[in-house]
């Protein structure tokens, strides 16, 4: 500690709250301030602490995600094999060390709700809105400090539900993600359709609140809260991406609570509003007059912008660090934030394609595949600004750099294969096959953990005062970068084959004809445990450099434009010791007349003013426009 | 940035809110959008399914008893619960102008009555829920109501039942979570939490969200009893 305030002296002497979560020395600081050890690290409501709660949470269910799809690839890879260990572990779902079909079904189901919902949503926006709203907006706080901590503890809460959900004798949810009906309305469809499914209902109930609460949260801060001189048009792209990415949410997500609410009286009082003429066992049921399709729509309603709210706060990472890594200004800043408007509108406008063979009426779909390729001009204006950002630049080749660049390569990757599935004609060849996992995993699920792990990489010197150890952040990108398109590529030729999801097998003699992917499979197989592996050395990088990296003794370590590289190292409750600073730029003046970077709180030089005021220069009108 | 200010106050240049409005109801509008389309997706749900079944009963008929007035007549109630509801939004404007002139006294007033009102509301659901169950038989997964085949009674669309009581119910709930909002308020208005406070938002919150919630009932008011 002595050796920051030697680096910033002012800093250190006024901080009230040396907020250094895991600092050796953090005990000393207890005499000197009234929060005690619970008020500050567990129901904090400082926005950093909260920030690094979403993104610890969000490891942890990484990590259990993970670890599920390697189990279900296990068995996809080696169906004949046997593993003994899985027994021990899993008990009666895997008797003999080969899982049971249930338990399979049980273990994607997870998978998708857990790294989508927890991970992706909670993990990703909350960990980010929070901790850099207020640092690069200039704001003490969230708006509402005590609402941020509630959304923190209702999501924890909501990972109690789901995680105590894994341990039921009948084990959790089976039904899938998307939780359709009648499979995930009937308790006696299926054995997780019982308790499972109560669990997961209360469980992702519970995610709703917690969303909204920071959804409204990240909404008002970033509306009400900019510092003086932080016009909407200064702001760095990663809050505009929040800021969509807000909107999605609290629009989305109360349709998704309107769906269940039908569902869950469904299942308990005996309506039919998803159900009709449906026999379990050769005994018809009383419900009349309902509609699956109908919980598809409002399901999708919510499925379509979730996939955007899990995407663009990758893309605004990705943005920032592009042109803050190749000593760039972002090129065309209004054109990102007018497509990250576009992608927004537009993501509510195409949710029926993912129901194009469930009986819709085909002339619709007509409209929604018209929608659905209309997102291809956003995505690709973002695509080319980033490429025209990095080109002839003065590229760091440093870890968030790689994993930006790496978002921006699996973005185009799985981009382009959406261009066909959004055509309905094809997608009824390739529904439900492997084509559409390879699909959403590469363009959703790998680019924005690329996001993710960038934006971890890029602020995990602000977030702990430490870097994260480079060579194993190198050893990660590279065995991350390969390794998912390696287990994602050969998916697409196999479900261009028809090879179908969600399928435990391909022994019956009815599915004979996949065995000759079956090579493929198991090689698909053994990377994705080499790529767990690696998860799991970053995972120890974050904890081991959290207490060993090397110490941060720069304020500004990447030569950053940015608000948050203003505050001391170790930022106090509060985030700026003394007055917040003043905005006089955007946060993209790179390399701008022979300086290698010129800070937001830099006000114009005498010469930058006389070209403001005369020359109608495209880089400056977003200035001018003040 | 300097000279460009000085033509005109640009309300977006930071350090102020472009709204210029509290944080706190910001918040409480995004909300309210945000509830907007709960209750869209219920009504469109509620849409989509009745379009579907080729029989709907008739409110005229389904609505026609005046608490333990016996006779035919049609919607009465429903009128009287939405004239109640329009009324205690009335006296809530009324709260929320009396906080704006820091009468804590007026406030209080026009709070209770607007808790009665809620109440009020409330009883005559109550009354309206009971009358279904009981008389007619629909309740969440019957209906009883159906078109008289042969002379007949016959079965009607369960989702009639189902949907009529998700809905108001659901609306019931908001009404319910305002009047126990209203009465927190209340307290603190007579406690003088406000006063101190040296302002009335918090009434001026609650506000926006109890004539949100009327609003809401003109929608399903609208949907279930005159279309």
């Amino acid at each position: 500690m002595s050796h920051d305030a030697t680096l910033n002296p002012q800093g250190e002497a006024i901080q009230l709250t040396p907020a250094h979560a895991h600092d050796a020395h953090a005990g000393n600081g207890h005499e000197h301030h009234h929060d005690s050890f619970i008020t500050r690290y567990i129901f904090s409501q400082d926005h950093k602490i909260i920030a690094r709660q979403f993104l610890i949470t969000g490891m942890v269910w990484a990590i259990i995600g993970a670890f599920f799809s390697v189990i279900f690839r296990l068995q996809l890879g080696f169906p004949d094999k046997t593993f003994p260990w899985m027994e021990t572990i899993f008990g009666h779902w895997a008797k003999g060390g080969r899982l049971d079909p249930e338990f399979y079904y049980a273990l994607t189901t997870m998978h998708g709700t857990v790294l989508i919902f927890f991970v992706l949503t909670a993990g990703l926006s909350g960990t980010f809105s929070n901790f850099l709203i207020p640092l690069q907006l200039g704001a003490r706080d969230m708006a509402s400090p005590f609402l941020n901590m509630l959304s923190y503890w209702f999501f924890f809460l909501a990972s109690v539900i789901m995680f105590s959900s894994l341990f039921l004798q009948t084990g959790p949810f089976q039904g899938g993600w998307t939780a359709y009906p009648p499979l995930s309305a009937l308790r006696a469809a299926s054995q997780g359709s019982d308790r499972g499914m109560d669990l997961w209902l209360a469980s992702m109930a519970t995610f709703v609140i917690s969303q909204l609460l920071a959804g409204l949260n990240y909404i008002s801060t970033i509306l009400n809260m900019r510092t003086k001189g932080m016009s909407m048009t200064r702001m760095p792209l990663t809050i505009w991406a929040f800021f969509f990415t807000a909107i999605l949410g609290v629009l989305s997500f109360p349709v998704l609570f309107s769906s269940f609410i039908l569902l869950i009286f469904d299942r308990t009082l005996g309506t039919s509003f998803y159900l009709s003429d449906i026999f379990i066992g050769g005994h018809a049921l009383p419900n009349q007059g309902g509609s699956p399709i109908l919980y598809q729509h409002l399901f999708w309603f919510l499925g379509h912008p979730e996939v955007y709210i899990v995407m663009l706060p990758g893309m605004g990472i990705a943005s920032e660090l592009l042109a803050t890594h190749a000593r760039k200004p972002i090129f065309g800043y209004l054109a990102m934030v007018g497509s990250l408007f576009a992608i927004f509108v537009l993501s509510f406008t195409v949710w029926a394609h993912h129901m194009f063979v469930t009986g819709m009426n085909p002339f619709l779909g007509a409209f929604f595949v018209l929608l659905t390729l209309l997102i291809a001009v956003p995505s690709a204006v973002k695509v080319f600004n980033w490429i025209t950002t990095i080109w002839k630049g003065n590229i760091n080749f440093v870890p968030p750099m790689l994993f930006a660049m790496g978002f921006v390569s699996l973005f185009i990757s799985g981009g382009l294969t959406g261009i066909w599935l959004g055509n309905s004609a094809l997608d009824l060849h390739l529904h439900d096959t492997y084509f559409v996992i390879a699909h959403f995993h590469l363009v959703m699920g790998v680019s924005a953990f690329f996001g993710m792990f960038a934006g971890i990489y890029h602020w995990f010197p602000k977030m702990f005062g430490r870097y994260l150890n480079q060579t194993l952040g190198y050893i990660h990108f590279w065995i991350t970068f390969t390794g998912a398109y390696l287990i994602f590529w050969p998916m697409h030729y196999e479900g261009l084959a028809g090879m179908p999801r969600r399928y435990y097998e391909f022994n019956a003699d009815s599915l004979g004809i996949y065995h000759q992917f079956q090579g493929l499979n198991e090689v698909i197989s053994v990377v994705a445990i080499v790529v767990f592996l690696t998860q799991l050395m970053f995972v120890f990088n974050f904890f081991y450099s959290i207490f060993r990296g090397r110490k941060v003794t720069d304020q500004n370590p990447w030569k950053s434009n940015t608000l948050e590289w203003t505050t001391p190292i170790k930022v106090g409750h509060g985030n700026w010791p003394g007055e917040i600073p003043e905005v006089y730029r955007w946060p993209y003046d790179y390399s701008k007349n022979g300086v290698d970077y010129t800070p937001q709180t830099v006000p114009l030089s005498p010469e930058e003013q006389e070209e403001l005021a005369h020359v109608a220069h495209p880089e400056t009108i977003h200035e001018r426009q003040l | 940035m300097e000279t460009a200010v000085k033509v005109k106050k640009n309300w977006w240049t930071g350090g102020q809110s472009p709204y210029n409005v509290s944080y706190g109801k910001l918040m409480m509008w995004f909300f309210l959008v945000s509830d907007t389309f709960t209750f869209s997706a219920l009504l469109i749900s509620y849409g989509t399914t009745r379009f579907s079944v080729n029989y709907w009963p008739d409110a005229n008929y389904v609505f026609n008893k005046f608490f333990i007035i016996k006779g035919n007549m049609p919607l009465l109630s429903v009128s009287l619960m939405t004239f109640i509801l329009i009324m205690s939004s009335v006296t809530m404007v009324l709260a929320v102008h009396a906080g704006h002139l820091k009468r804590q006294k007026e406030v209080a007033k026009w709070l209770f009555f607007t808790i009665i009102g809620g109440l009020a509301f409330l009883g005559c659901q109550a009354f309206e829920w009971t009358d279904l169950i009981t008389e007619k038989g629909v309740t969440m997964t019957h209906n009883l109501l159906g078109p008289v085949v042969n002379g007949h009674a016959t079965a009607g669309p369960s989702a009639f039942g189902a949907f009529f009581f998700t809905i108001t119910g659901f609306h019931g709930c908001h009404v319910f979570s305002g009047v126990i909002i209203n009465i927190i308020i209340l307290i603190n208005v007579l406690k003088g939490t406000y006063e101190k406070r040296g302002h009335y938002e918090m009434v001026e919150k609650i506000g926006l969200y109890w004539h949100f919630v009327d609003l809401v009932w003109v929608y399903v008011f609208t949907c279930f009893y005159l279309l």
